[in-house]
Order: C-alpha cells, then structure tokens, then sequence
C-alpha cells in the first residue's frame, strides 16, 4: 500500500504534459507552421451560403461575423474553438490541397475529456477530407468519458475543411 | 437644245449628293469643339469614379470597423456573470410492458416519467468552478407520512473544483463516485437500452453518490486517475434487506458518517476508442454502525469499453466482500455481477442508429451455494434523430431464482440532455 501511494504521489507530481490549460499558443502555433515567417491574416466573411453550411456542421451559428486565417500558397490554417460540453476549446488547423494536414488542441478549459489532446487521438484527423455532404470522410473513434470533447473537434475538423473549400479555388 | 431626262435626273442628283456630303463632314473648328466636350466628359466621369472609390473605401473602413467593434463586443462577455454560469439537463420517459413468467406474479406495464434533470455550473476563475444536479424522479414527490409516493426530489451533485495545477484537480461537495460506466455518465443518450444495465444498478449500484473529498487528474498522457473519502453507504442489517448494497444509498441526506468510505479508480485511454477501467472502494463499516459490529466491505469493479468504427464492445465485472457472519448466513457477504454488450452504429444521413445486445449476469446473495443468480438479454436499437436525442426500442429475457419475479417483455424509451 505504501509503495502504491509513494508511486501515486511521484507520477502527480511528474512533469509532463498539462491535463487541463494551454498547450500552445495560437501564436506559438502559427510560428511554428510558418517556421517564424507567418503570413499576414486575412479575413474570410461568414455569410449566405457558408453561413447555413456552417450552421449546419456546428448546429448553431457561429460566433463571429468574418474568421481570419493565414494562408501560404495552398496551405490554409484556422485557429477555431468550439464548446466540448461546458468550455470553449481552441484548435488549431492546418488543411492542404483539401485534407487536414494537422490538428492540434491549442487550449483546454474542460474539467474533463483532456484525453482528445494527445496524438493518439488527433492524429486519426490527418488526410482527412470533406465530403459533400459536409461529413469527414472516415470515423474517428472516440474515448470514453470525452465524447462532447471527441464531436466538438470532429466540428472543427469539418469547418476548417469547409472554409478552406472557400478560399483556395 | 434638250437634255435626255435621264441625264438631267443623274446630274441632279449627283450635285445633291455633293452638296449634301459637303454639308456632313465637320468643320476643323467643329471637331476641335467636339472633342473639347469629349474630354469634359471623361474627366466628369473620372471624377466620378474617383469619387465612388474614395466611398468605396471608406466603407470598407466602416465594415472593418463594425467587425471590429462586434469582435471586441463578443469577446469582453466572456467575462460576465452569464457567461461563465451554465444551465444543462436531460430528462427520460420510459414505458414497460413486462409479462410475469412465474405462476401467480404480476404483470408489470407502467409508463414512466423517470427522470427530469437540471444542471448548474458556474466558472468563479480559471481555476475554481462549481458544479451541480437537481433531479426530479418518477414525476412526482410527495411528502407523506410513510414515505410512499412514486419520486423523489435529489440533489446529485454539488460540488467545487479546485485546480492545483494543469494537471491536478481537487473536489469537495456531493459527487458521484467513480466507478463503472454509467455512474458518473447516465444521460440518456449515451447507453443503449431503455432501462440502466441491471448489473450496474444492483451491485455498484448506479446511481451512487457521497458527500466528501478527493482529487483527480492526469498521471501520464492517457493514464487519470480519481480518489475521494467520502460518507459510505449504510445497509439494512435485517428484515428482506439486509445487506443489499442497493439498499445501502444514503444519497448524502442527514447520512449517518461513522465510517467513512475511500474510493480510488484508474482510467486508461491511451488508444483511441478504447478504455480500460476499475476501481476499488473499502468500507470499515458497511452498517455505520456505533457499536462494534461493524461489518467491513470491499467493492472490486473493472470495466473496459471499445469502439472501432461502427463497431462497439463493452464489458463490465463488479464485486462485493462484506466481513459479516450475519451476511454470510444469507449469502449477501459475496454480491457480484458482470456483463458484455456488443453494438454496431450506422449513420442515416444526418441521424444515428445503433443495434445492441446485452448479456447480464448479477446475484446479490452469491455467498450461498444455491441458484439465486438473475440473468436477462435485452436486444434492441437507439435511435437518435441528433446526437443529444434518443428513441429507444429493447427486448427483454430474464431469468430469475424461485421465488423471485421474472420480467419478459418490452421497453420503448425517449431520452434527451442539452
């Protein structure tokens, strides 16, 4: 029992990787996409057409009238968030030629769910793409415990694809 | 001399002609003056244009300030008061059409309102938030002399978390213990069946809360972890119930606290759709009793759930060792249970469905060496027209020791959270 508690005690206190904060940066995250040469933003109008395509992804409006990306040749990448089931989580996405090239978890403010972080877990979105009918074009498995964290990223995943659809022709 | 007619008509229309063409081509003075009036006109028009590109691009200032103003707007509420507080809930109807199988028994068909469920959090600061569930039971509370009446009125949850760092939470309040699948995640729409597995129910026994404190976070990247000492439960020690460790739910009501409880459960979910489980919580004194009778109790669960695609699997095995000679004498000092439960989910378009079968096995006097082990299969299929909606459809068999009723039939159910 003590060697239980003793090893307890040393992996809470182990350094490594927060559960709960931020991980990175948007601004840390776009440095390091652009390795230190980040484009200027431009501002993409959420409206008409795209606005009812969005509203149909996220089930609600979005938050905010224009988005702003960085865009490098036919690379995009959005620093979107979204509520997992109390807090809003920021993602950072970066989509070429129409697939994701990476996903990541930029803030977590959830008390629980901090598992869709780890790279186990975002890397299922890699090469995903955007179906017609506004669906990924695979599944991507849950984790226990963490399902409005898994479909809030699942949203991200699918609008970031979207928008990317509508500024790179 | 005459002209022929036909000539005189040539020459004069040839000198009409003449004079005609001579009278079209403008004068030097005249194009000079037409292209002066020319030129007035393009720079008119310059001047125009110049003009609507100067409107241009002030509106576009006037639309680049207007999102500005709507950002910043949108972005100080996140500090108000409704904005860090939250209102969440989810609710299910439940019928049952139950035929008895044993001779004599009664049938059961009842339509129920089972639970209405109200959440309330609030975000004091990054790192101190509270957290709180107000549940409606059965429809109706009332307050009568012998306690009958079909619901209840509980406070589930109510509890504040602490951050102690990134990693580390610490909670103290009412909360739901960490064990099994469906004690801390029971919202309709996220177990297949109407009814809560029967396993689950009757030995952990979901739905289970204490009052008290803990902590739980991270210890690796997919490794959490979540340990409490809170009141316990108190079971009967005679008449039918003795013993029952459903029976033992105090619900943190003026709970009799002579000895508490510690719970400690581990989580794995180091591979994407799969979880690996268990927890262990020990007791002094199942009774809270003041003397020293105490009966000791250790609960042994593990859990693992996996999901690939639109296949899903989840298995279930709990236990209860109780220290009582009086348990042991009805054969409750040994409770147990166990299940597996495959799934396939489909997507329909914009909906769900999901085909499930579930295999249960529990026994609540399983110290005895005679039969007394329930056993049900329940086959059926969810339905969620969205994701936070359900309409459920199950079939049940089950199998139960003499003396005991033994319920047949069907379920319909409908469930919903926000």
């Amino acid at each position: 029992m003590r060697y239980i508690i003793f090893s307890l005690v040393v992996l809470m206190c182990s350094g490594q990787l927060a559960a709960r904060g931020t991980y990175q940066t948007p601004q840390d995250f776009l440095a390091e996409v652009f390795a230190q040469q980040v484009p200027k933003p431009q501002k993409l109008w959420i409206v008409k057409d795209l606005k009812q395509q969005v509203k149909k992804i996220l089930g609600h409006r979005l938050g905010s009238l224009r988005l702003r990306y960085w865009r490098e040749d036919q690379k995009t990448v959005w620093i979107l968030e979204e509520v997992g089931k109390e807090e809003v989580i920021t993602v950072g996405v970066v989509v070429d030629d129409n697939k994701i090239e990476q996903l990541k978890v930029l803030i977590f403010r959830e008390s629980r769910g901090w598992e869709v972080r780890h790279a186990f877990f975002t890397d299922q979105f890699k090469q995903a793409t955007l179906q017609d009918n506004l669906k990924l074009d695979r599944s991507i498995d849950g984790i226990s415990g963490a399902t409005l964290s898994v479909r809030a990223l699942r949203k991200l995943a699918r609008l970031a694809l979207l928008f990317h659809q509508h500024v790179v022709k | 001399m005459f002209m022929k007619p036909s000539i005189l008509a040539t020459a004069i229309a040839t000198c009409l002609v003449a004079q005609s063409a001579s009278a079209a081509s403008p004068t030097n003075e005249e194009m000079w003056e037409l292209i002066k009036k020319q030129q007035q006109q393009i720079e008119a028009l310059k001047n125009r244009l110049n003009v609507t590109d100067e409107k241009v691009e002030v509106t576009e200032q006037k639309v680049e300030a207007t999102g500005e103003m709507l950002e910043e707007r949108s972005g100080s509420a996140s500090s108000s008061w409704v904005e860090r507080t939250r209102i969440g809930g989810y609710g299910e109807l439940k019928y049952h059409n139950w035929s008895n199988q044993k001779e004599g028994g009664s049938d059961k068909k009842d339509m129920d309102s089972h639970r209405f469920v109200l959440f309330f959090s609030h975000q004091f600061n990054d790192r101190i938030r509270f957290f709180s569930e107000f549940e409606l039971e059965h429809g109706l509370s009332k307050d009568t002399d012998d306690g009958s009446g079909p619901g209840e009125v509980e406070l589930e949850q109510m509890y504040v978390d602490f951050d102690l760092n990134e990693n580390h939470t610490a909670r103290a309040g009412v909360f739901l213990m960490p064990i099994g699948f469906l004690n801390e995640t029971h919202e309709p729409n996220t177990f297949y069946g109407v009814d809560r597995s029967p396993v689950e129910k009757n030995i952990i026994p979901t739905t289970w809360w204490e009052g008290g404190a803990g902590a739980h976070g991270e210890l690796m990247p997919g490794l959490n972890y979540d340990v409490s000492l809170t009141s316990g439960l108190k079971v009967p020690t005679s008449g039918s119930n003795a013993f029952l460790i459903r029976k033992g739910r105090q619900k943190v009501a003026k709970a009799t606290a002579e000895a508490p409880a510690f719970t400690g459960a581990l989580s794995w979910t180091g591979i994407a759709g799969l979880e690996l489980g268990g927890a262990i919580q020990y007791q002094s004194d199942l009774t809270q009793s003041a003397n020293d009778n105490e009966v000791s109790a250790l609960l042994l669960e593990a859990h693992a759930s996996w999901q690939s695609g639109p296949f899903g699997l989840k298995a279930l095995y709990a236990r209860w060792d109780l220290d009582s000679d009086d348990a042991k004498a009805i054969g409750r000092d040994e409770q147990m249970g166990w299940y597996i439960e495959p799934s396939y989910k489909i997507s329909v378009g914009e909906h769900n469905l999901g085909f499930f079968a579930r295999y249960a096995l529990w026994d609540n006097e399983a110290g005895n060496s005679a039969s007394t082990e329930y056993k049900q299969v329940n086959v059926g299929v969810n339905y969620w027209p969205h994701e936070d909606v359900v309409l459920k459809f199950d079939y049940q068999n089950q199998s139960s020791p003499d003396g005991k009723n033994e319920y047949d039939g069907f379920n319909l159910g409908f469930g919903y959270q926000f």
